[in-house]
């Protein structure tokens, strides 16, 4: 059985190795997109103006000299005042009444900005790749483990045809030494084969099953349809109204809370009907017309416009909204703690909220989305006074013993022990 | 030092106890087996059964969809609330004429928890039991949920309607003490518009007496306040003032300011206490002497005698040398002394005065100026009610029927009333008798005020929106009295005028306290004229010979308020550590003859310790009787027994009461009250105790979570010496450390020796953390948190055990779990014997909880990791991760890990696991109970170890709050406040418990540790697991130094 023994441990190998390789390369791919959803997502896109310029193709317009676009990333000001490139200065005129770039310097680094960089690449074009809310990673990942697919298959189909092989060839050197032959037996009868087998269905069944079981109660890219049609892309985007004006909880406790309809009216006491350029999509593409959208929340706000005695806030009914954000019973999550103290974007979190009409849900939350984010993100640790506390880490960034750009990492202070969001 | 036992096997080191030390887990394990492994009856083909079902059941459960959730939002949000945001509410806790400022957390438009106000110069944020326990009442279902009348649900109009015509005739309300100025107000309108009308006081727990006599000597029928605090030298007399005497949390405070020492000043009070059966403050005295009831009078006699120099005239010559001991010391503190006494006999009351003043105690420890509002009643005041012919009773907070003594009486008296209406919030024993129900509010929805002591004030606001149809019984009468304005605008308008505005009445709201009490004490002119009536009549009173009785109350349980009240039911008592129950304490004297058991004989002691049923007894007193199981209790009178009253309740006012069983939990213990001298006395003479046949089960907490010391007498958990060896030698405690690490630090006995002569002990301890262990010692770069309690302070009161249970929602159990060792509390307060009188030991209190060990010896043992170290020094416990090994609280030295051996909480998706639970459990899983569920913490599931966590929800909440200023945590110390205080230390009012950030020095956790740097110990600190929670060894002030010392 020598020969199965090998055969078994090299294929076990060289999926180990595919695999490897597989994964490996989506750590980086990841890595360039989450940077650039944390650091450029608020002011760029790939494909559109918004705050700032599209990025597609940011390197040929740069004449490929990534030296210059780590410089001007990380200080624009001061690579206008150093370098003269006309280009650059053009750029700074044509934006500038949207306001100056923010400074990176010391937020990130070369390696980093190259990984932003190479995301840009490969960032697949609007509409690309069928499904319009395909994710490219996704993509990706797919195409690769269809080809492993076969690469195995054919591995397979070769292994048990030199097993085929080998096997006569026993047989005739059996015959010709005059061992007598065993009966022959076919090979959906030979033990070894459906050993196999099982083996086999086995991996496949426990890979899926396993997979099933963590995927319980995720629910990335969850969109459900609500009450009212409420376009963040409007509020948020288009009309800049601040995140935290209607979810002020993340910024006082664990809830960001859904504002009340008291909040709602506060616009909407004047603003009765929809006169946006922007036209409303459901996730089905189905058009939406705003303006009844806000006849709807009058409907809950018990209120008739044009009605001459001011609005009664009492007499209004709550929204049912469906939750999308679902966390577990057994996770503690706050967001004040990560709005005011860690000073995070909603949008790391939540995905480029200000381009949503419907809310998807951009991430899966899972605890190893979240454990991640922790082992890399920095916390406010010159800033924020709380961590005086802490001179070891003080005294280490002094003397260079810890790695400055990395920094000191939630992870560093007890972010990613237990306790933090288990009690 | 000397040895510290726990149970009399501990003591007697016998059989059951050295195989007790063996077991981990004391119960058989939950398999059928016989014989062998092999041969056990859960067989191979079940194994596979079960994980088929397992495997089924995750399908299925995997192939459900994912349910769709809704969050609904406030319609108009109210400014103030931040949904996921606590607010605090400022209020009192009211119970009778007792009134406690607090702080209410409400989450989410709920009260959770209770806290202490820390604004109260009575209380400074301390608490009690029953005070934590209170927000469990709220959502009790037991209470009435609209008013009736003659038990059929009408609305408030009818009964207002109908009552118009039928208050009618001499007209009396009849109330507990009414400490509220606005509500007697509200009364007096009431009798103003009722001329034939009178408002009559009735207390359950009396103290007619004080009064009567305080009238007699002073001229003033109130109960004065006293200042432990400055008092130098204590004498109780049968009054525990640390569990349930008047105004048990103030003094429990002050006591502990005078016994708390450190280093530089080693000086402490002295107390010495008389008593009949074991209290806790018996329990807590430098030095106990033991007396029967009936020998009260010539107690306080004595001692009066004594310190005028004439010698007692007792026989007993162990008591006569301790009132000698008790003059000596009483005037040798020089004025800074007070006596206190639990009698409420006029006689003896009126002595006590004498005692007093000669020694110097009116106006330095006793203030009459500023009077105590807990109780105002006189006992004959009812009694003549009895006797008089009413028309139409109204019932507030009263319940005669049950506490008074002659309960046929009351009830025939009820009878003979036309018009009869409740205020009850349940359908207690005298409200189920009134003809018209109108429940009242519980306290976290009223509005009022609380005149705690004179001009000190303490406010109530409502927390919560009426849960059911109640109304607040001012409202009621003000409404019959046909007032234009209700309740609150009474209060507001009163207040507002008082204070000048409502600004000012809105802060003083916000604060919920107003005081203009003066801290000095004024003397009052005593008339001496009382006293020799007193002498000659206690010297004339006889001094029983037979068994006699005394009732007493538990600091849980009160006069039965806690009866129905499943946190308090299940919290052990503190002396005799017995959940769920009423029993008959005798001491081990009696034990022998009554029930021929000698705990000295290792067989019989075992056998009384290790069954869990215990003999009953039947107690005799004329024509009253019952029957009650026997608990043996050091520190009772050989010829005293006591029980405790607030069982034996009606099962009306929830199941609780009812425990395990179908009838209630106890006796009525009130029965045997009888009126003695104008006043209800709780002590009986001439008792008939028989031995019956029957047994009865008594979930005892005492010996669920032993565990073995090395030299077998504790002293490396209990270190405890007195203030005699402590300052002749002020580094016994630190010797002792030393002696036992020695060991373990890799020195040679010569490099140890010179260490000690050049005094660098830190070193010592340097070298004993990094040799004594093959593990290395990690950074605690930011925060490391950290314990420290004073054992001198801690008084056992269990404060704490219920703040845990509240705070961390620990789960209640049931009798028959508890009974199973399945106990589940976090945090237990082990009581420990001292001495060589079994009658008569000295007592200890340790609360522990995980000590948060930086070398967790369970962290190591699990599998899963599901229970491992965090940066900042804490022992985490992952409830998901958890699969229920239970090697954890195999391998934990200090046996305070808990594994949910059901589900207990409901939080299960199988409804099977629940089988075995009995109705009070299943009732704290009732919708209305788990609204007191604290959302921040899991609720945890069948199968799954639990354990303190030192709060950590707070830990957090605490840590954010700093973070979001922008500067260092704050933990106490000089000059610094508080980001957080965990669940215990906050509501322990003797301040015993120490939490916060040791890492910094200056914190107020690090100073205990500092000042008291010769008293410090770590439990089983040999070990090397490395605590974070260090003790303060107990020190007893008695002049002489124990002879056992380094026996």
């Amino acid at each position: 059985m020598k020969f199965h023994q090998r055969l078994t441990k090299s294929i076990i190998t060289s999926i180990l190795f595919v695999l490897f390789v597989l994964f490996s390369n989506n750590i980086l791919a990841e890595d360039g997109k989450a940077l650039f959803m944390k650091n450029c997502a608020s002011c760029h896109a790939i494909d559109k103006e918004i705050t700032g310029p599209a990025l597609r193709d940011v390197e040929s317009r740069w004449m490929g000299k990534r030296n210059n676009l780590h410089t001007w990333i990380k200080n624009t000001g001061s690579y206008l005042k150093n370098s003269g490139d006309k280009y650059a200065l053009d750029l700074y005129d044509r934006y500038k009444a949207k306001g100056a770039m923010n400074v990176f310097e010391g937020v990130l680094d070369d390696k980093q900005i190259d990984l932003i960089l190479d995301y840009i690449k490969t960032a697949p074009l609007p509409g690309a790749g069928g499904g319009k809310d395909s994710n490219p990673i996704d993509n990706k990942e797919s195409d690769n483990s269809l080809l492993f697919g076969i690469l195995t298959l054919i591995l397979a189909v070769i292994a048990f045809t030199l097993m085929q092989v080998n096997s006569n060839l026993k047989k005739l050197s059996d015959d010709k030494e005059g061992i007598p032959a065993a009966e022959p037996i076919a090979f959906w009868k030979n033990r070894t084969y459906i050993a196999f087998g099982i083996i086999i269905l086995i991996i496949i069944g426990g890979y899926l099953t396993a997979k099933g079981a963590i995927g319980l109660g995720r629910n990335k890219g969850y969109v459900p349809s609500q009450p009212i049609f409420y376009s963040h892309k409007v509020h948020a985007g288009v009309n800049q109204v601040n995140c935290l004006y209607c979810h002020g909880g993340a910024q006082d406790g664990k809830h960001a809370n859904i504002p009340s309809v008291n909040v709602c009216m506060n616009c909407h006491l004047t603003i009765n009907e929809y006169k946006g350029k922007e036209k409303l999509y459901t996730e089905e593409g189905n058009e939406v017309d705003g303006t009844s959208q806000i006849k709807k929340l009058y409907e809950y706000a018990n209120y008739t416009p044009g009605q001459k005695e001011p609005w009664d806030a009492t007499k209004a009914k709550s929204i049912p909204w469906t939750k999308i954000h679902n966390l577990p019973d057994h996770v503690y999550f706050n967001h004040s703690q990560h709005v005011v103290a860690g000073k995070q974007q909603c949008q790391t979190c939540h995905g480029e909220i200000t381009k949503m009409d419907e809310v998807k849900q951009f991430a899966d939350l899972s605890m190893g989305w979240c454990i991640n984010c922790h082992r890399e993100t920095k916390v406010q640790f010159k800033e924020n006074g709380y961590y005086s506390i802490y001179q070891k880490y003080h005294d280490e960034l002094k003397n260079g013993k810890m790695d400055s750009t990395k920094g000191v990492t939630v992870e560093k202070i007890g972010g990613t022990e237990c306790q933090k969001c288990h009690y | 030092m000397s040895k510290h036992w726990q149970s009399f096997g501990e003591l007697n080191n016998t059989e059951a106890y050295q195989k007790s030390l063996q077991n981990e887990f004391k119960e058989d394990l939950p398999f059928e087996m016989d014989g062998t492994l092999l041969d056990a009856q859960t067989p191979r083909r079940d194994f596979l059964k079960y994980l088929g079902f397992t495997t089924a059941a995750a399908a299925i459960a995997a192939s459900c969809e994912v349910p769709v959730k809704k969050s609904i939002p406030f319609a108009n949000r109210p400014e103030d609330i931040v949904p996921g945001v606590a607010n605090y509410y400022a209020t009192t806790y009211v119970n009778g004429g007792e009134a406690v400022s607090i702080v209410a957390k409400v989450r989410d438009g709920r009260p959770i928890k209770i806290e202490g106000n820390d604004l109260s110069t009575i209380t400074r944020g301390g608490t009690s039991a029953r005070v934590q326990a209170s927000v469990l009442d709220l959502y009790d279902g037991a209470r009435l949920r609209f008013p009736t009348i003659g038990g059929k649900e009408v609305t408030f109009d009818a009964i207002d309607k109908e009552l118009s015509t039928a208050i009618a005739g001499s007209v009396v309300i009849l109330s507990s003490t009414v400490n509220s100025p606005s509500s007697l107000e509200v009364i007096k309108q009431f009798l103003a518009k009722y001329p034939n009308s009178k408002h009559v006081q009735y207390d359950a727990i009396s103290y007619s007496g004080i009064l009567a006599a305080n009238k007699i000597c002073y001229g003033k029928q109130v109960l004065p306040s006293y200042k432990f605090d400055t008092a130098k030298a204590i004498v109780s007399i049968g009054a525990d003032f640390l569990g349930t005497w008047i105004s048990p949390i103030e003094y429990a405070r002050q006591y502990a300011k005078g016994k708390k020492l450190s280093a530089k000043n080693p000086e402490m009070s002295r107390h010495i206490a008389f008593e009949t059966v074991a209290s806790l403050t018996g329990s807590n005295a430098d030095e106990r002497f033991l007396h029967r009831p009936s020998e009260t009078g010539a107690v306080v006699l004595g001692l009066l005698n004594a310190i005028n120099g004439t010698a007692p005239n007792i026989t007993d010559k162990k008591l006569a040398a301790g009132i000698e001991k008790a003059a000596k010391a009483l005037k040798a503190a020089n004025g800074e002394a007070l006596v206190v006494c639990g009698s409420n006999d006029v006689n003896v009351q009126v002595v006590v005065n004498a005692i007093n003043e000669a020694i110097g105690a009116n106006g330095k420890t006793i203030d009459f100026a500023t009077a105590n509002n807990t109780s105002v009643s006189l006992d004959t005041d009812f009694a003549t009610l009895l006797d008089s012919k009413v028309d139409t009773l109204i019932v507030v907070d009263s319940n005669p029927v049950y506490t008074w003594g002659d309960s046929a009486k009351v009830k025939n008296w009820l009878k003979g009333i036309a018009t009869t209406v409740s205020f009850g919030a349940k359908a207690d024993e005298t409200s189920s008798l009134c003809k018209y129900q109108i429940p009242s509010h519980h306290y976290l929805e009223s509005w009022g005020d609380a005149e705690i002591v004179t001009d000190h004030y303490s406010f109530l606001q409502p927390t919560i929106n009426p849960l059911f149809k109640t109304r607040q019984w001012q409202d009621s009468l003000l409404k019959w009295t046909g007032s234009a304005i209700d309740y609150v605008g009474t209060l507001k308008a009163s207040w507002s005028a008082k204070l000048g505005g409502e600004n000012a009445w809105d802060k003083i709201l916000q604060e919920g306290i107003w005081s203009t009490v003066a801290t000095t004490a004024t003397a009052s002119v005593f008339a001496s004229t009382g006293v020799e009536t007193a002498k000659t009549a206690l010297a004339a009173m006889p001094i029983s010979k037979g068994v006699e009785l005394q009732l007493y109350q538990k600091i849980s349980i009160g006069a039965g308020e806690g009866a129905s009240n499943p946190w308090l039911m299940e919290m052990p008592d503190p002396v005799t550590r017995a959940t769920w129950d009423n029993y008959l304490i005798v001491s081990p004297s009696k034990a022998k003859t009554l029930l021929n058991i000698d705990l000295n004989n290792n067989g019989q002691s075992d056998s009384y310790e290790v069954v869990v049923k215990k003999k009953v007894v039947e107690i005799t007193v004329g024509n009253k009787k019952a029957k009650l199981p026997v608990l043996i209790i050091p520190g009772t009178h050989p010829e005293t027994v006591g029980i405790a009253v607030g069982y034996g309740r009606t099962a009306k006012i929830g199941k609780t009461v009812n425990g395990n069983e179908e009838k209630p939990v106890g006796e009525n213990a009130f029965q045997f009250a009888t009126l003695a001298n104008g006043a209800v006395s709780f002590s009986v003479a001439d008792v008939k105790l028989s031995l019956t046949s029957e047994l009865y089960p008594v979930a005892l907490t005492q010996t669920h979570n032993i565990y073995n010391t090395d030299q077998g007498n504790r002293t490396e958990v209990m270190k405890e010496l007195t203030l005699a060896e402590l300052k002749h030698n002020p580094n016994e405690v630190l010797e002792e450390r030393m002696e036992e690490l020695k060991p373990y630090t890799g020195l040679t006995e010569k490099e140890i020796e010179e260490l000690e002569k050049e005094g660098k002990t830190e070193e010592f301890f340097d070298k004993f953390r990094h040799n004594g262990s093959i593990y290395k010692a990690y950074d605690k770069p930011g925060i490391k948190w950290g314990m420290s309690i004073d054992l001198n302070a801690c008084n056992g009161c269990g404060a704490c055990v219920v703040a845990c249970t509240a705070e961390n929602n620990v789960s209640v159990v049931g009798k028959s779990e508890v009974l199973r060792f399945h106990d589940m509390q976090w945090l237990r307060i082990d009581r420990y014997y001292s001495g060589n009188d079994l009658d008569n030991p000295s007592v200890v209190f340790q609360p522990l909880m995980c000590q948060h060990c930086d070398n967790a010896p369970c962290e190591n043992v699990c599998p899963v990791a599901a229970t491992n170290h965090s940066s900042e020094g804490l022992n985490q416990m992952t409830y998901n991760r958890c699969i229920g090994t239970r090697y954890c609280a195999n391998n934990c030295p200090y046996k305070v890990r808990r594994f949910n051996w059901a589900d207990y909480t409901g939080s299960d998706s199988f409804s099977g696991n629940q089988d075995e639970m009995n109705d009070t459990v299943l009732y704290m899983n009732e919708d209305l109970t788990r609204m007191v569920l604290n959302p921040d913490v899991t609720v945890r599931a069948r199968g799954v170890i639990e354990k303190c966590s030192f709060c950590v929800q707070r830990l957090q909440e605490g840590k954010l709050k700093a973070k979001k200023a922008s500067r260092p945590l704050e933990t106490g110390g000089e000059s610094k406040s508080w980001d957080l205080k965990v669940a215990c230390q906050q509501s322990c009012p003797t301040e015993a418990i120490v939490f916060g950030n040791v890492n910094d020095s200056k914190s107020a956790v690090s100073a205990h540790r500092e000042n008291n740097a010769n008293r410090l110990f770590y439990s089983l600190e040999q070990l090397h697991v490395m605590p974070n929670v260090s003790y303060m060894a107990k020190v007893r002030n008695i002049e002489e130094e124990k002879t056992e010392h380094k026996a």
